[in-house]
């Protein structure tokens, strides 16, 4: 091995103190929401106790959490699937330049860096002035794909633009059809990168804030219900919540990466199964 | 007619991304368009054909100086998140030797871009707060006799707050065009007697120039767009364009709002084509 330089070291201290900044401040209040009945929102610690994960049970004390939560996870399974199929169609498409590609391109591109407060306010005029109620699982399930489609799409052009032709040739050189080509040759080979774009479309659901701002209606989604109780809960409650979620997150991130892992390595030992027949 | 036929199939696999993007992209952008024309009464709007909204929005100095205050913002908050992203890509990029701990640690940095931004915005209360740890902190080593206000509900906290939500946007594209440049010319520069610092400005920034454009389209539309991190981290006492807009929103004055957005929609394109101008975004895939 070479011996570093001297700027390894340096880099090194600077790339673990963005890991503190990234992940300090959430580990604080992890902390916090173990706070004794007497404590405040900040250090000292008065006493350890869970008090305030037991508050947050306690229905009237901070509103409909749980049914916001429940509403945020059907909303996030909805969108992801949507995300999954569609982005896959369309990366499907792009590969070949049909008349229109692209501007749909750049419609995309559109969809990721317009301001997400425009969709939410165009959505909520364009059903209030049809007369329609907005909902989550309308007005605001749609507003959630302008922002999660694209990040799939894009993660479908990272898979295509590496993707070896050959293997799509060798499959219609043995009399396959379009279908069977898709079906038993080019998605079994994407299907790890699914996984990506599953757990965009399922984590940005479940976060997005802006774009479901005017378009939920008045069943809240639980970003919606969080950002309400900042507004007039004082207490660590907050803090376990907000640790709740977090956990939650990173349960769900995990199983994806894990997955993704798991098909991985399964991958690797079973090698090609070819001749094995479908 | 078998292109026909190729054709017919790319517009069908196209046909659900086309028709999401044209209801909730394209519809809502077009009924802003309109609405802005619109005039609003206390309870209702009306539709019109008036420039009033436009009007009043030019004719008011307000419109002016938050339509700064965004600028210095995205450009603030641009300016740290590229030199803290550059940094952090480039240790990614050419100082970690095994693949996997490279993915490793790329991962452990964006694990928190799928976890809650308004999560994240609330953590920051315990850190800055009047008696937060860094006053604490500070105090206790007799840097400062009294706890700092500027620390939380300022200007400070709101771009902290935009550092710590969007420098991703930074490290990936920046990592994702450094993992392809040709080792080779790293090490053509250094046998040309290129010192490390050389090698970095001359051969690497250059070849890094597309991950940095697209970086910086994330971070400037996503802060040109904000209103919610003004909001939380200012503690209602800065405004930005999308306060703006959410304000009017908040007093049902949508024609007004919509006239809003409509002007910041103009800016961010513009800002968006001027940068455009240096990249080939789909080369960079």
């Amino acid at each position: 091995m070479e011996k570093r330089p001297r700027s390894f070291y340096v880099l090194s201290l600077f790339f673990a103190l963005f890991v503190l900044f990234l992940y300090g401040p959430t580990l604080t209040i992890g902390i916090l929401s173990f706070q004794g009945p007497e404590g405040g929102l900040t250090f000292p610690m008065r006493g350890v106790s869970l008090n305030w994960f037991h508050e947050l049970f306690q229905q009237q004390a901070v509103g409909d959490i749980w049914g916001a939560f429940r509403r945020s996870f059907a909303l996030g399974l909805m969108v992801m699937v949507t995300t999954v199929v569609v982005s896959v169609m369309a990366g499907l498409a792009f590969r070949k330049k049909f008349p229109g590609s692209g501007l749909l391109f750049y419609l995309t591109i559109a969809s990721l860096v317009i301001p997400s407060i425009l969709i939410s306010l165009g959505v909520g005029l364009i059903f209030n002035q049809l007369g329609l109620k907005v909902h989550w699982a309308t007005s605001g399930f749609g507003s959630q794909l302008t922002w999660t489609l694209p990040f799939g799409l894009l993660i479908m052009f990272a898979v295509f633009n590496r993707f070896d032709k050959s293997y799509e040739e060798a499959a219609r050189d043995q009399g396959a059809t379009a279908w069977q080509t898709i079906r038993y040759v080019v998605l079994p080979i994407i299907a790890p990168s699914l996984i990506g774009v599953a757990l965009f479309g399922f984590t940005l659901s479940y976060d997005e804030f802006a774009r479901t701002l005017l378009t939920a209606g008045s069943y809240n989604t639980l970003p919606l219900e969080i950002y309400g109780i900042t507004t007039n809960v004082t207490t660590p409650v907050i803090y376990a919540l907000g640790t709740l979620t977090t956990a939650f997150s990173l349960l769900i991130i995990g199983a994806f990466l894990l997955t993704a892992w798991v098909m991985a390595r399964r991958r690797a030992r079973h090698g090609s199964d070819a001749g094995k027949g479908v | 007619m078998k292109h026909a036929r190729e054709t017919v199939i790319g517009w069908l696999q196209a046909a659900p991304l086309t028709l999401v993007l044209l209801g909730f992209l394209v519809a809502p952008i077009v009924t802003i368009f309109i609405v802005s024309f619109w005039q609003a009464t206390e309870f209702s709007i009306i539709p019109a054909f008036s420039f009033e909204n436009y009007e009043f929005l030019f004719g008011s100095p307000v419109t002016y100086k938050v339509f700064m205050a965004t600028f210095r913002y995205a450009f603030l908050t641009w300016a740290f998140t590229l030199a803290i992203g550059f940094t952090v890509a480039y240790y990614l990029a050419f100082h970690i030797r095994s693949q996997t701990m490279q993915i490793a640690l790329f991962l452990l940095c964006t694990i928190p871009f799928w976890t809650s931004n308004i999560i994240r915005m609330i953590s920051w209360i315990p850190f800055l707060g009047r008696n937060g740890i860094a006053n604490q902190t500070l105090m206790s080593w007799g840097v400062i006799d009294q706890p700092l206000e500027w620390l939380l509900y300022s200007d400070f906290s709101v771009i902290l707050a935009f550092v710590h939500l969007y420098t991703l946007f930074m490290v990936v594209p920046i990592f994702n065009t450094m993992m392809r440049i040709d080792r080779n010319l790293l090490e053509a520069a250094r046998d040309n007697g290129a010192s490390g610092f050389q090698t970095l400005i001359h051969v690497i920034v250059p070849l890094t120039k597309p991950g940095i454009m697209i970086g910086t389209i994330f971070v400037l539309t996503l802060v040109m767009g904000d209103f919610i991190t003004v909001r939380f981290m200012s503690g209602s006492q800065r405004a930005n364009v999308g306060r703006l807009i959410s304000n009017d929103i908040s007093l049902l004055q949508y024609p007004s709002a919509a006239a809003t957005a409509v002007v910041l929609l103009c800016t961010v394109l513009i800002v968006i084509g001027i940068l455009l101008r240096f990249v080939n975004i789909r080369k960079e895939l």
